[in-house]
């Protein structure tokens, strides 16, 4: 199939139909979230934007911001990779709820088993999120174990915003904040389908 | 005060001294410095992939290695700089995810070390120094009142070059 989609060039229409996929998504894996930590969690309209590389990395708290990177290879019908990002002290937190630890434990390095608890967050959240696109498009999407890395910012998204250099000069980032009654948590999604697969996705949608 | 001059992905700039260059959080990027120690002209290039001929869309020469540092030099000779005098110094490269498989797509630091030395090479100039590969990223900063790079990682002590 060949694809004319030109992410430089992209309509308000497909903007619309990309935005609205990253809504549901990250709908579902805040639910999947909610579920898998058993308490109720509120969730922000995401924020869908195409930034430029030069941008990118600021939006996230600066370049030099660490972060909590968890990475996923696709294939089947949409190629590409996703990655859910969320800022360290939000990841503390989301590890501890999960595993019960007491609310001021302020740990700098994550254990093992938290690490591991951290690869499992991510496979649901990413699962979640993938599954949902995958019901609206109806395309089969086959995801990779989760790849993990704690890093600076910019040295995290280098890892996506490579793959969109391959196809134009701007980046897909779905921003959505969801919460706690305690603590807001900010979680980034950045879905990087391969151009093919961009044409893919949204003629399986009629566009 | 002197001014410290950010340089972003896919983008370059040139400083003279008594300013520094900087680029922040390099991954798998390469962050190329290039130096003309007598006049103190430097320019810095921050570049995400290695080639620019197999790309379609390759108007933002900034992106690419090959077309990248040509562009750098060119910048550098308008503001003064003597082309042969010209060193280079480079960070990056990183593969920061543990990838099972080792398909291209996950060596990419690795591939824009690599496309990054050949064009120095093919350009004759000299490669000084360089912190490159491994897993970690670097936030580089270049000095061209005495030609140092100064590289920053988390929880890493900080390197001079």
């Amino acid at each position: 199939m060949v694809s004319n989609i030109d992410l430089n060039k992209i309509d308000n229409m497909q903007f619309d139909v990309l935005r609205e996929i990253g809504n549901i998504g990250a709908g579902n894996a805040t639910t999947a979230l909610s579920q898998m930590i058993n308490s109720k969690i509120d969730m922000k309209v995401p924020n869908v934007q195409l930034l430029e590389f030069k941008e990118l990395s600021d939006i996230v708290g600066g370049a030099e911001n660490i972060v909590v990177g968890i990475l996923f290879t696709l294939e089947g019908q949409i190629d590409g990779m996703m990655m859910f990002m969320m800022e360290k002290k939000a990841a503390r937190h989301i590890v501890d709820l999960l595993m019960g630890n007491s609310e001021d434990n302020n740990n700098e390095t994550f254990t093992e088993m938290e690490l591991s608890a951290l690869n499992e967050i991510g496979n649901i959240i990413a699962g979640a999120y993938l599954s949902s696109l995958s019901t609206l498009t109806n395309m089969l999407i086959v995801s990779s174990v989760p790849y993990l890395a704690i890093d600076m910012a910019g040295a995290i998204l280098s890892v996506p915003a490579i793959e969109f250099g391959k196809i134009g000069d701007k980046a897909l980032l779905i921003e959505t904040e969801f919460g706690d009654q305690i603590k807001a948590v900010n979680g980034y999604f950045i879905l990087i389908p391969t151009l093919d697969s961009y044409g893919a996705i949204l003629s399986s949608l009629g566009l | 005060m002197n001014e410290l001059i950010k340089v972003g992905m896919a983008d370059l700039n040139v400083c003279v001294s008594p300013n520094a260059i900087t680029t922040l959080g390099l991954g798998s990027c390469v962050g190329i410095v290039l130096y003309d120690p007598v006049k103190k002209i430097s320019g810095m290039v921050h570049i995400m992939l290695p080639d620019s001929t197999k790309i379609l869309n390759n108007s933002n020469k900034a992106k690419f290695a090959d077309t990248g540092i040509d562009v750098l030099i060119q910048t550098m000779i308008k503001i003064g700089a003597d082309r042969r005098t010209l060193i280079a110094k480079i960070a990056g490269g990183a593969q920061m995810f543990a990838f099972s498989n080792n398909s291209d797509m996950m060596r990419i630091g690795e591939r824009n070390v690599e496309a990054t030395k050949c064009k120095l090479l093919d350009l004759g100039i000299c490669l000084k120094a360089e912190d490159t590969g491994a897993n970690y990223g670097r936030t580089i900063e270049f000095y061209p009142e005495n030609g140092e790079l100064l590289i920053k990682s988390v929880g890493k002590e900080r390197k001079i070059l």
